[in-house]
């Protein structure tokens, strides 16, 4: 049996499924102030009974890294960058410990100046004067060579305890996204590293011997001792767990538009092939911008308890929420209450509703129930009209190749799942104003969990080769090797392949689900210097896509039926 | 956090899959590492900076601004297709309003290809620019364009395409044609009869560095500029006047263009040439790409930058100081050059020749033009390339007087198709391209 738990910012959902299905669910009250309980109260309540022998899987996600971002609980960080020509590294500051530091490296990877030792010596004098415990060392194009930040480290070493390297965050190119993801992996170090030893101590004291299983943003697993290295990647695991729990509703070969429809606001996220879509770079949340690998998700402040305004003679709703629907003791009128008024949601009080409905009514001139089903057309609409816009946009990327510009896929979505307290009131509309066939997600109230308990380990692999200066290297995996002037493009893909497997059983990846595996990139290019070729530079990244483990699409359509 | 004083935006098109052949300068790799630059420096995330996926420009939008022979699809690929249509991606955020300026990272280039194409000359085979400036006159209420080309290559087929324009001023800097490709872009080369004085070209000697071309942007080319009084100002950005360049034999420097382009202030720029892909490019566009954005370039610098090194003679700066007010002087006589330059009415002919080193073509042309002291005038070309065909091309301008319109449809009536493989006729003013 398998164990998926969420620990969201309101609930606390956690599931027991076996072969035979939903075993179990619970969902309580998250409580805030501390997560360390609510877990313990899921998992308590979910093993009540059971043979810990039984467990052999657990997957948690928790808010605890998106918390502590939030409410700007981070641990103090020493940041060291060396930047060399480009933008002033100033511009990315993290905070009050941040270093600019001597040495460059440019874009072939190639050293153009020294890092100064002596530099490196008196910033970790400073730092630990400060009392600083945790150190980043980020250098500008260190993922074509680390060596760099592996030179700092060394001089940092006899100081600090724990030292964070930029090119172990993420293959890809963004000098400023890497100084963020660095910091923040180091910043919440202390606290992933506490609660998770906590929570390990005390399911080992309930005899549960599996390993943790910890969900990541791209909706993938990775193992408790593997997130101690990139706790950052934790973030946002919440809506993640959800977009997996949609999956084994989603059809073979067709695209899918998950909504999340929540009280204040719905996420959007695609499957294409029941496989989501990733973001391109990292994460991005309005100003804050990662290199975390991340399932692409939108959010919009549209949901049930969005505030509804006449404005100019307009009906606008949302973004805010300021409390429940009316009809639950709420202050303004919002689009459930429409819905508890024409008597399609069987709950709350209908006079509360009506009252609050009635304001509008008056203001846009309109009959009760025609102000009624304009809302719900409004809030539909809306919603539709984000997941067009996202839909567009991902259409709209950028492409730089011919071949891609001209064969490039395009998103056409055949289905919408939807997820959330209010989806099931607003489907028919849905379906009915989109033209495309719309369903809720069975058990919807725990996909989350089911999602988490259920998804499978992932990875990623970038790596580079320079036939020019022999070398070939994926510095996120600690790797690199000389090669000679024959290496080819299958060579390439061979190593990043045995990289790629030897990451997932390291990191935590069942045997038998490490097969889906894709190219996600592949480039290769001449070097041409003065008309001659002086070699080739291979740039390729293969991934462990995001899915389900094996035997558990049939588990989770059981589910479907009951 | 970085925040773009100007909102900018960018078409970046590397076209990684298409190269001229795989040895040539306009290769698969030449983009490579800019790519690598400005990804990694994070341009894509700064606020205010916005990518532009391009655009594939339209027959009808090429036959504006060219006369292909025989056609389109004989002399372009896709790739030609969507560098064009980048330009265009952003000349209409930039006319929307959406973003303040644009600059188009895209290649191939353009600004070799003349108004008849008979193939590729000097990398280009359809001129992006022109094909921009025509279909931002179609589309938007714009009359007046400059084109200030800052290749180190004089721009010599933007210089045909705009010739005969009075409403497209034509600013070429480039080294000079003695000593090297194409061998055009000397002073006195300053327009047709109906457009002496728009067309200015701007000769600097070898080895010329960022103090001479600085120089010329602010005492010839920003007055000029600020009297001609464009809706737009264009920038044909070539990145071959820098010190590493294979081709060339300039001293100018990443710090140099960021400097010039925030001098310029183009609404929109356009990479051309530029074939140091390692030692330049990433340093010199990341430059312009922050100057377009009003943001801080004092960092972007090349690694082995030494601004002593780089430093022009003496005599250098002088002979830049008397072309800089030799062409000053041209065009502050713009008006009686004119005048001089033929009696209105007249037939006007010019006979050249045309070399197409990229693919090995050599084209006589016999051009007629009516002299207008009302409008650009129309003209007729002949064209006899060999290898390939004998046409005869007739324009008439986007703002032709009705005499002109008159004649221009006189030389298309009047010729026998039987005497010619193709003959065509472009008329701006009802944008209607015709052949027979
Ligand atoms: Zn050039
Ligand atoms: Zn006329």
């Amino acid at each position: 049996m398998i164990i998926g738990l969420d620990v969201g910012g309101t609930h606390t959902d956690a599931v027991l499924l076996s072969e035979n299905g939903l075993e179990h669910k619970i969902k309580v009250a998250t409580d805030s102030s501390n997560l360390f309980n609510s877990v313990l109260t899921g998992l308590t309540d979910l093993l009540e009974g059971r043979d810990p022998d039984s467990i052999n899987r657990i997957v948690i996600s928790t808010t605890l890294t998106t918390n502590a971002i939030v409410e700007k609980n981070l641990d103090p960080v020493g940041i060291i960058v060396s930047a060399g020509p480009g933008i002033d590294p100033e511009a990315f500051r993290t905070g009050k410990h941040y270093y600019p530091v001597s040495g460059s490296i440019n874009h072939r990877g190639r050293e153009t100046q020294q890092v100064n030792e002596r530099q490196i010596e008196d910033i970790a004098l400073e730092l630990k004067k400060a009392g600083v415990e945790y150190v980043g060392v980020v250098s500008k194009f260190c993922v074509r060579n680390p060596a760099h930040e592996i030179l700092i480290k060394r001089i940092l070493n006899k100081y600090f305890k724990k030292i964070f390297l930029g090119h172990h965050v993420s293959g890809n190119l963004n000098f400023p996204r890497r100084i963020a993801t660095t910091h923040l992996n180091a910043a919440v170090f202390g606290k992933h590293k506490s609660f998770f030893e906590a929570v390990k101590a005390s399911l080992e004291e309930k005899g549960l011997k599996v390993p943790i299983q910890i969900l990541k943003a791209d909706g993938g697993t990775m193992t408790l001792e593997s997130s101690m290295q990139f706790p950052g990647q934790t973030i946002l695991s919440g809506p993640a767990a959800s977009i997996m729990g949609a999956i084994p509703h989603s059809e073979e070969n067709q695209d899918t538009i998950v909504l999340d429809i929540g009280g204040t606001t719905t996420d959007f996220a695609v499957l294409v092939n029941q496989v989501p879509l990733l973001e391109p770079v990292g994460i991005r949340r309005g100003r804050y911008k990662s290199l975390i690998r991340s399932l692409r998700t939108h959010s919009k402040g549209i949901g049930g308890d969005s505030v509804i305004h006449v404005v100019d003679g307009e009906l606008a709703i949302g973004p805010k929420r300021e409390g429940p629907a009316m009809a639950f003791g709420g202050p303004l009128p919002t689009p459930t209450d429409a819905l508890v008024m024409l008597g399609l949601m069987d709950m709350g009080d209908k006079a509360k509703s009506e009252a609050g409905i009635e304001s509008i009514a008056s203001a846009l001139n309109l009959s009760l129930e025609d102000t009624a089903h304009k809302i719900i057309d409004t809030t539909c609409s809306m919603i539709l009209d984000r997941a067009r816009m996202m839909v567009d946009r991902i259409n709209q990327k950028p492409v730089y190749t011919v071949h891609d510009f001209l064969e490039g896929y395009k998103i056409s979505p055949e289905k919408i799942l939807l997820l959330g307290g209010p989806a099931k009131y607003f489907a028919p509309r849905i379906q009915e104003l989109s033209g495309i066939k719309t369903e809720v997600v069975p058990a919807f109230s725990v996909a989350n969990a089911i999602g988490a308990a259920t998804a499978r380990t992932t990875c990623e692999v970038s790596l580079f080769a320079d036939t020019e200066q022999g070398i070939t290297n994926a510095p996120e995996e600690d790797f690199a090797e000389p090669i000679s002037k024959s290496y080819s493009e299958d060579d390439a893909v061979e190593t990043a392949y045995n990289l790629l497997r030897e990451k997932a059983l390291n990191t935590g990846a069942d045997p038998e689900n490490i097969d889906e595996v894709e190219v996600v990139e592949f480039q290769q290019f001449n070097i041409v210097r003065n008309f001659s070729p002086r070699g080739k530079i291979f740039r390729t990244k293969i991934q462990l896509k995001p899915g389900l483990i094996k035997g558990f699409e049939t588990v989770c359509k059981q589910i479907e039926r009951e | 956090m970085l925040r773009a004083a100007n909102k900018t935006g960018l078409v970046f098109f590397p076209a990684f899959d298409w190269a001229i052949d795989p040895t040539h300068p306009e290769r698969e790799e030449r983009l490579l590492y800019t790519q690598d630059q400005v990804s990694e420096e994070g341009v894509f995330d700064i606020e205010g900076i916005i990518e532009y996926k391009p655009d594939m420009v339209t027959t009808d939008e090429i036959r504006r601004a060219h006369f292909c022979v025989p056609d389109e699809n004989s002399i372009i690929t896709e790739s030609h297709l969507i560098s064009a249509g980048g330009a265009i991606a952003l000349a209409n955020a930039v006319m929307n309003k959406e973003v303040d300026r644009g600059f188009a990272l895209v290649r191939p280039p353009g600004h070799h290809a003349m108004r008849v194409a008979h193939g590729g000359r000097g990398f280009c085979h359809i001129n992006i620019e022109a094909i921009m400036v025509e279909y931002l006159r179609s589309r938007y209420n714009i009359r007046k364009v400059a084109v200030i080309d800052t290749d180190c290559h004089h721009g010599d087929g933007s210089n045909d395409i705009f010739w005969h324009d009075p409403d497209v001023l034509f600013i070429s800097l480039h080294q000079d044609g003695r000593t090297m490709y194409p061998g055009s872009g000397f002073p006195s080369e300053l327009g047709g009869p109906n457009a002496k004085g728009y067309t200015l070209n701007i000769p600097l000697p070898p080895g010329t560095s960022a103090e001479g071309y600085l120089y010329v942007i602010q005492n010839t080319v920003m007055p000029i500029l600020k009297e001609f009084n464009a809706d737009i100002v264009v920038n044909s950005a070539g990145q071959d006047n820098h010190y590493t360049d294979p081709l060339t034999n300039m001293n100018f420097s990443a710090q140099g263009y960021a400097e010039l382009t925030s001098l310029l202030k183009p609404d929109i720029a356009v990479l051309e040439g530029g074939y140091s892909i390692e030692g330049a490019l990433p340093y010199v566009n990341l430059g312009i790409i922050l100057a377009m954005a009003g943001l801080d370039y004092k960092g972007v610098v090349e690694p082995d930058y030494n601004p002593e090194k780089l430093k022009q003679s003496v005599s250098i700066t002088d002979k830049i100081k008397k072309t800089a007010d030799l062409i000053h002087s041209y065009w502050n006589k713009r008006d009686q050059l004119r005048l001089e330059a033929g009696e209105h009415g007249d037939i006007q002919t010019r006979h050249r020749e045309i070399f197409y080193d990229t693919d090995n073509i050599f084209e006589r042309q016999k051009e007629r033009v009516r002299v207008c002291h009302d409008c650009g005038g129309c003209f007729e070309i002949e064209s006899h390339a060999t290898p390939g065909n004998h046409i005869l091309a007739v324009h008439i301008p986007l703002n032709a007087c009705d005499a002109c319109i008159e004649k221009g449809y006189a030389f298309y009536d009047q010729a026998d198709k039987h005497g010619f493989h193709r003959v065509f006729l472009q008329d701006r003013t009802k944008d209607i391209y015709e052949i027979k």
